[in-house]
């Protein structure tokens, strides 16, 4: 490791706050970016399930069938 | 003789394995697999790199005798641009293929393409102001190269946007696909800018011609973090595009037979 202590590594003679925080923020869209199209795909999929349930239950009780 | 028969068979074979491979890539639960499959490996692989990239840069390296320790911003700034453009060329392509030969998962790639691209364009400009203030002593400045940059991120959200402003979705593909082109112009802006005008922004370190201006040691931090930049938007792509797919084919019997194999685990 190039830095002696931890409070070096933060402060890296002056340029840690601007480092940590590029860095800091690129973690998070990232993390956006990955995260949202699987919620995105799972909100779906829960949605088809609730939906074909429904239409289920309908056809089998008579309601809601054409 | 023989010889020729066999080479004209062979290209038919090619000819053949080809065109099922294009009939396959227009086929969306095929898509849909194979990109779950890609994902299983790739994605835990891209976060690995991104992780190790991360910290090389961030602890392992050496401070820049000019510049000092701002520099270390370089592992994400140059990453996220260089796939910012790449990531114009994947939306652009993909939407001249739906334009052109009607594809509907062109029209998938590109709209998934978008937001991605939008994303990487930011923290490019964002890191970029980052490392400026140290540097340069300025956040901003409208050169060439960074206005550009603020272009192309208008671009990504243009098409975002675009594409939801139109209720007609085939409209709203075709007009995106157009946008995208029309902004193909300001790709070799983006490249040229440094050398063509006078610009606050240093150009290149990396060569693919002649020695490259940055040394070995952080050299290599930096392609690795390119390489996991790059696996970054495959994976996001892929991820978006299996989204839309299960929302454009909500009503098409394998989605149902998805929905019905998720349910059951």
């Amino acid at each position: 490791m190039y830095f002696d202590s931890l409070q070096a590594a933060l402060s890296m003679e002056g340029h840690g706050s601007f480092v940590w925080v590029a860095y800091l923020i690129t973690l998070l869209i990232i993390s956006a970016i990955l995260l949202l199209p699987a919620l995105r795909r799972r909100r779906l999929l829960r949605r088809i399930a609730t939906e074909l349930a429904r239409q289920e239950s309908g056809y089998a009780t008579g309601k809601g069938a054409r | 003789m023989f010889s020729r028969i066999g080479a004209a068979q062979k290209g038919l074979y090619n000819h053949a394995v080809m065109w099922s491979f294009f009939h396959k890539l227009g086929s969306p639960p095929w898509l849909y697999d194979i990109a779950g499959s890609i994902l299983r490996w790739l994605l835990p692989v891209t976060i690995m790199a991104l992780l190790v990239g991360a910290v090389w840069g961030l602890l392992f390296t050496s401070p820049d005798f000019r510049q000092g320790n701002s520099y270390r911003i370089i592992y994400i700034h140059v990453p996220s641009a260089v796939v910012a453009l790449a990531g114009y060329y994947v939306m652009a392509i993909a939407g001249a293929v739906s334009l052109i030969w009607r594809m509907k998962m062109a029209d998938v790639a590109m709209k998934a393409a978008a937001p991605i691209g939008a994303a990487l364009t930011f923290i490019a400009l964002f890191t970029g102001a980052l490392w400026g203030k140290p540097t340069w002593g300025t956040w901003w400045e409208w050169d060439a190269r960074i206005t550009s940059m603020l272009i192309l991120l208008f671009l990504y959200l243009g098409v975002v946007a675009l594409y939801e402003a139109f209720d007609n979705k085939e409209a709203a593909g075709r007009a995106c696909a157009i946008l995208s082109l029309v902004g193909m112009v300001n790709i070799p802006i983006i490249y040229k800018s440094v050398d063509w005008w006078y610009s606050l922004h240093q150009p290149a370190s990396i060569k693919f011609s002649g020695e490259s201006a940055i040394d070995s040691s952080m050299l290599y931090p930096l392609l690795l973090m390119i390489g996991a930049f790059y696996a970054l938007f495959t994976c996001c792509l892929l991820m978006n595009m299996r989204a839309e797919l299960v929302q454009r084919e909500s009503r098409t019997a394998w989605v149902r037979k998805l929905v019905k194999q998720d349910g059951a685990h």
